[in-house]
């Protein structure tokens, strides 16, 4: 059984449709790369998993539960979350309360809050020294850390990642890419969405390129880097 | 000297109950984007209560935590009867509706209870007043600074200290990706309601306790003061409609007392005059909130 079923998935924006019926499945464990161009449909797609665009038809199982009726609140204590595009920390909030509504679905579980903390402080050590400073005064690729760490607070099997590397320096970047690999060898099923093609693929067990709202091609990672598809499909070949 | 410190004694008080009924504002704003002008009759009924349960003859220091108990419960059933419909609908659907709720609250209180002024009955010890040394300071406004002061206090350890009131700050900021984190939007949103409600029902108190009755009416001048102050402060931010509300009660006692007797009939307006001076130098508030115009729930 995959761990994400997505089938027929259609988003629509009022006259606009961003993503018009595609499949999508992800095995535990894997790491799986969505890529197109701009406004191929990539974060509409994540974010109507997560319950946060519109759906106008389709289903989508995680863990074999039918999770497509399910509020945005209900579905991450399931353990699915998206790291959202732009990052979106609470700029008004210190990093560590960032991090301490990260773990809010763990409830009452101090322990594991605890726990996640320290790997977490591990994982990005910059956040460690920057606990009590305000989100909003972090550089963006602190933020970046910070959201993403924020996801991993609570423990989820299934991470969306909307863009990581935008705007970054390519040193950061590259520290955002090792954790992604760092994430995938804890075990964490992670759909990985990115403009950055050629390093999207050295981290990735395999992808989907999707142009105009359609899954266009989909393979392994080494098929689609030895196939012409991916250009086409940024470029708007047929 | 003595007038002066008596005189700011009465700012802080007054200037007070603008910062509970502001911040109240504030909070529902912050996290629905929404002005609530039916927070005026929150007030008005805790007024109602606390005259019911003089003439039912219970003590006040009794009364007084029933009736803000009473504008709790109003206020949650407010957001779940009126405000929840509309919850995502435009900025002009929800100010509407809180229109239409103000307006009918009060038509029911004139219907069911009276056009006019009630008296509410209330301990003596209120009229009173404690000397120190030269200076005689009221019953009622030592009342109404500590209260004030206990809130203020409390409520920042709220939203400081516990997860639930980071949750709440969180929402205020970006309720979509709160939601990602797992807070709910009901539990939120009922908890804003609460918590203004306290706040509405606090200030209640302090404004019955100056006078002595209440009408039907009653809510209305001071939540309009409440909503300037909030705009004074920087609207949706919490320390700013603190801070725009105990500005607001420093203008208007300061201006009462050392206007000269031919000016005094202008002094509202020279409030306000003061009020949009303060907004040209800082256009978005003394202290902005951190998000202004982000996406509401």
């Amino acid at each position: 059984m995959a761990l994400l079923d997505v089938k027929d998935l259609h988003v629509r924006y009022g006259a606009v449709e961003a993503v018009r019926g595609i499949d999508l499945t992800i095995e535990e464990g894997e790491l799986v790369a969505l890529l197109g161009a701009n406004g191929a449909g990539k974060s509409s797609t994540l974010n109507a998993i997560v319950g946060l665009a519109p759906k106008s038809a389709g289903t989508i199982h995680f863990a074999g539960k039918d999770i497509g009726s399910l509020a945005t609140e209900d579905l991450v204590r399931l353990g699915i979350t998206l790291t959202p595009e732009g990052r979106r920390v609470f700029g008004a909030l210190t990093v560590e309360e960032n991090l301490v509504l990260g773990g809010f679905p763990l409830g009452r579980a101090r322990e594991a809050r605890r726990q996640n903390f320290e790997r977490m402080f591990e994982l990005f050590p910059i956040l460690a020294e920057r606990r009590s400073q305000l989100a909003g005064t972090l550089s963006g690729g602190q933020q970046q850390m910070l959201a993403i760490a924020r996801s991993l607070m609570m423990s989820p099997k299934l991470l969306l990642l909307d863009e990581p590397s935008l705007g970054l320096a390519p040193q950061i970047v590259e520290t955002i890419f090792e954790s992604i690999v760092d994430m995938g060898k804890a075990g964490i099923t992670i759909l990985l969405v990115e403009q950055n093609v050629a390093m999207s693929l050295e981290v990735v067990d395999r992808g989907y390129v999707m142009a105009a709202g359609s899954v266009v091609t989909s393979g392994t990672a080494a098929e689609l880097e030895s196939s012409h598809l991916v250009e086409q499909a940024y470029l708007g070949h047929e | 000297m003595d007038v002066f410190i008596q005189q700011t004694i009465n700012a802080i008080s007054l200037g007070g109950t603008y910062a509970l009924l502001a911040l109240g504002l504030a909070i529902i704003f912050s996290i629905m984007g929404m002005i609530n002008f039916a927070h005026g009759e929150l007030m008005t009924i805790t007024g109602y209560s606390l005259m019911y349960a003089g003439l039912a003859g219970l003590p006040f220091f009794i009364a007084a935590p029933l009736a803000i108990l009473v504008a709790v419960a109003a206020a949650v059933l407010m957001e779940r009867i009126a405000f929840r419909p509309v919850r995502g609908g435009s900025p002009a659907a929800m100010l509407v509706t809180s229109f239409a709720v103000a307006v009918i609250l009060q038509t029911l209180f004139q219907n069911l209870i009276s056009t006019r002024s009630k008296p509410v009955i209330l301990p003596d010890i209120l009229a009173q007043s404690v000397r120190f040394g030269d200076l005689s300071i009221g019953v009622n406004q030592i009342l109404s600074i500590s209260l004030t002061l206990t809130i203020l206090i409390a409520l920042n350890w709220f939203l400081k200290r516990t997860v639930l009131g980071i949750a709440m700050r969180a929402a205020a900021e970006d309720f979509s990706i709160a939601r990602l984190m797992g807070v709910r939007a009901n539990a939120v949103i009922a908890g804003a309601f609460a918590i203004s409600g306290a706040l509405a029902g606090a200030a209640g108190v302090l404004w019955v306790a100056q006078r002595a009755s209440v009408d039907p009416l009653m809510g209305f001048v001071p939540v309009l003061k409440a909503f300037i102050a909030s705009i004074l402060g920087g609207l949706g931010s919490l320390t700013g409609a603190v801070v725009g509300g105990f500005a607001l009660g420093f203008i208007e006692i300061y201006l009462a007392a050392y206007l000269p007797e031919s000016l005094q009939p202008f002094r509202e307006a020279m409030a306000l005059g003061l009020v949009i001076l303060l907004l040209l130098w800082r256009p978005n508030g003394l202290i902005p909130a951190f998000t202004i115009g982000r996406e509401k729930v």
